[in-house]
């Protein structure tokens, strides 16, 4: 264990945990306006269907996807009957389908933003930097199925799930311990995926916040009062 | 039976002279600021032709308005909840750019800055998005300006529809024109509010103005495919939609909106409409299309009635406002004249702007002997704008409410005429159309004369009574969020740039 691993993988996650529910919950409150998905496809259709649905749906199956290996406990798969093997296999195949899916639409994306000039010139900075974050991210992770075909028996699967639990008990010290001494691939995947909880908050990220579930419960029309009750 | 009260608007098209002071001071109150520089929360176009965006009408490519279900419930026609969620990622259904137009502005210092050449400098046009030279402009607000662009184009209008020979209207001596000043309908069965995932729209109870929450908005950009009549603008800078208000800072003041008040046609009148709203829903859900016209003027309430007034003081309705119910230009068009039709109540949006349908040249021709006369008013078949082309506009395609407006409006002619040049009275032409003598000089009154507080009845809200003023001191008013700051610091972390200047792109021109 060195100093580098203990901050990047011990502590680095706690600090980002912080900015990002602090750094929601302030812009929730203080900065409404700024609070949305600040869609660009008015200004540019072409391919963007095919491109959007493509990334979207791809990376929200491998968000899940990073949910049940990381924080569902393994007893509950050992419970359902799946070996570490037969885990790794899937979390390579289902994985690796998404991430192939999720790459052909950031590539578009990224194409897009930075060549279609409306698109460019009505991008933030930040904007340009977290596609182009969550593209290299992407490509980490997609890269990290290759090198897990050297090892199918599903240890660093295990592995990164004791290191992920450790984190999620507030044990740190532990928890690197199964970090430590993981291809660079892994542990690169594993800051940058870190980073984006950080920026999450400064960017358009926090549309995930605001995923409107509540529309199947109201009715169609919407009704206020602009001055209180006039009967009080 | 749950009364609410709407300020209404009705547009007289026979007095519109197609000058867009409506759009230009509308603009320049509400839309002149980048991300909206496309936007005209109000746009007059000529009709025959496609319109601002292109096709609006077209709901089978823009999938606007309600659907009505053979189980005969109403679902947005861009789909019911289920579908308009899957849409999130990519709306199938959304305008681009192009089909209003790429903002634009004109490089103007290239005229002071030209060096000496042989050739007079021009100012040309530069995207105020990109940054980028344009070298065409391909559409606007009023492109089709008194019939520009070809017949060709221009027919795909959908009030063709059922237009017998309509390819003769291409032709020169056969050809036809209108001006229809289009805004927000304020609708009391709004698509756009059924459509936004985060209910960030909604219809105010006082006054029935349908506003979007700025801060509860997440740019989702359902509402801009909801509305039927493309009324609502995606701001792209911001990336939240925005529409029309109806000035409601003005309303609430008693004063008119912004358009109706510069309109120099004075052809704009406001007042308030008492409806039932219990019975929107069963109103909008009528099998028949061409019942709707119908079914909406069942909605609403007599403001003279005993039993409203009572029933509309309960439900907490002041005094001004019932009195100015009793007053409202917009029930006499409505109501009483049954002059003033809705636009497209085929959407089933029940919209409550309403236009009274023009007169077209008929009257010369028919005193010059050509054209047919149906007792002492001439066959409006003989107008030079097809009845069916604004039946097709303000009654789903029924004719007899149109030929109504127009009748009543030749007998008002045709009285008045005869009254004031010939001096005598033809009461003749008054019992044609079912009009009394006192009507028919109200009307005159309000549609002729159109006094400024004939046209304008709006009752104050009393918002000083509503709120505590204590609470509002040193409040700052209408800004972009976060409080007075404006949300434009120089060091935000959450913002991007400023939101609420026009940014004009400095330009180097190379020689």
């Amino acid at each position: 264990m060195n100093f580098t691993d203990m901050l990047l993988f011990g502590i680095y996650p706690y600090i980002a945990s912080v900015i990002f529910f602090l750094g929601s919950l302030l812009r929730y409150d203080r900065e409404q306006y700024s609070w949305k998905a600040q869609s660009s496809q008015m200004l540019d259709k072409k391919y963007f269907r095919v491109a959007s649905v493509f990334f979207h749906v791809g990376i929200i199956m491998i968000f899940f996807g990073h949910f049940a290996g990381l924080v569902i406990p393994y007893e509950v798969w050992d419970f359902l009957g799946i070996t570490l093997a037969g885990k790794q296999l899937i979390a390579m195949g289902v994985g690796g389908f998404f991430g192939v899916i999720c790459f052909i639409g950031m590539t578009m994306l990224v194409y897009r933003r930075l060549f279609n000039p409306r698109v460019r010139a009505s991008s933030s900075t930040m904007d340009t930097l977290i596609l182009l974050l969550i593209y290299w991210q992407l490509i980490l992770g997609i890269l990290t199925i290759f090198v897990s075909t050297g090892h199918m028996d599903g240890y660093v699967m295990k592995d990164l799930m004791s290191w992920s639990r450790y984190l999620l008990t507030f044990r740190p010290a532990e928890a690197i311990g199964f970090v430590a001494d993981l291809h660079w691939i892994y542990k690169a995947h594993i800051f940058w995926g870190v980073t984006l909880f950080v920026l999450f908050p400064f960017s358009r990220l926090v549309h995930i916040w605001s995923v409107p579930v509540g529309y199947f419960g109201r009715n169609y029309q919407v009704v206020r009062r602009r001055f209180g009750s006039r009967k009080a | 039976m749950k009364i609410r009260a709407q300020i209404g608007m009705v547009l007289n098209l026979d007095k519109c002279i197609g000058c867009h002071t409506c759009s230009i001071t509308c603009k320049n109150v509400w839309t002149s600021r980048e991300g909206v520089e496309y936007a005209w929360f109000n746009n007059v176009e000529t009709k025959p032709g496609i319109g601002f965006p292109k096709e609006w009408e077209n709901q089978d490519k823009w999938k606007g308005g309600w659907q009505r279900k053979s189980n005969g419930k109403l679902v947005p026609k861009i789909g019911g909840k289920l579908r308009v969620l899957a849409n999130l990622f990519a709306n199938p259904d959304l305008p681009e750019i192009d089909d209003y137009y790429e903002p634009f502005d004109f490089d103007y210092q290239h005229l002071h800055n030209a060096k000496d050449s042989k050739h007079q400098p021009v100012a040309r046009p530069r995207s105020l998005i990109s940054g980028q030279r344009m070298e065409k402009i391909e559409w606007g607000p009023n492109w089709e300006e008194i019939l520009g662009t070809e017949f060709e184009k221009r027919k795909k209008d959908q009030n063709f529809n059922e237009v017998v020979q309509k390819d003769i209207y291409g032709q020169f001596e056969k050809t036809f024109m209108m001006y229809l000043p289009r805004l927000c309908e304020h609708c009391l069965n709004p698509t756009c509010v059924a459509s936004c995932p985060s209910g960030a729209i909604y219809k105010r109870e006082e006054d029935g103005i349908v506003l979007i929450d700025q801060d509860k908005c997440r740019g989702w950009r359902m509402c801009v495919s909801g509305c039927p009549y493309k009324k609502i603008y995606f701001n792209w800078k911001t990336g939240k939609s925005e529409k029309c208000t109806f000035c409601y800072p003005r309303i609430e003041a008693g004063q008119p909106t912004t358009c109706s008040e510069t309109c120099v046609g004075r052809i704009r009148y406001l007042g308030v409409l008492l409806y039932d709203a219990d019975k929107i829903e069963a109103a909008a859900s009528v099998a028949n299309e061409k019942d709707l016209y119908q079914a909406q003027l069942d909605l609403f309430l007599d403001p003279h009635d005993p039993k409203v007034i009572e029933a509309a003081r309960k439900e907490g309705i002041p005094d001004n406002w019932l009195k100015a119910a009793q007053r409202s230009p917009v029930y006499m068009m409505a109501m009483d004249w049954k002059v003033a039709l809705p636009l497209h109540p085929e959407y089933r949006t029940l919209p409550m702007v309403w236009y009274v349908p023009p007169l077209s040249p008929i009257q010369s021709a028919a005193e010059a002997g050509h054209v047919g006369m149906n007792g002492e008013i001439p066959d409006l078949k003989s107008l030079r704008i097809p009845l069916r082309y604004l039946a097709n506009m303000l009654t789903a395609g029924d004719e007899a409410p149109v030929v109504r407006a127009l009748e009543r409006m030749i007998a008002m002619r045709a009285y008045k005429r005869s009254q004031q040049v010939d001096g005598v009275e033809d009461l003749e032409v008054l019992k044609q159309v079912g009009l009394s003598k006192d009507r028919v000089e109200e009307m005159y009154r309000y549609m002729a004369l159109a006094n400024f507080e004939d046209r304008f009845v709006i009752p104050t809200s009393h918002r000083a009574y509503a709120e505590n003023a204590y609470d509002l001191k040193g409040e700052c008013g209408f800004s972009f969020g976060n409080g007075c700051g404006g949300g434009d610091s120089k060091l935000n972390i959450f913002g991007g740039s400023s939101k609420g200047v026009r940014k004009v792109i400095p330009v180097t021109v190379k020689e």
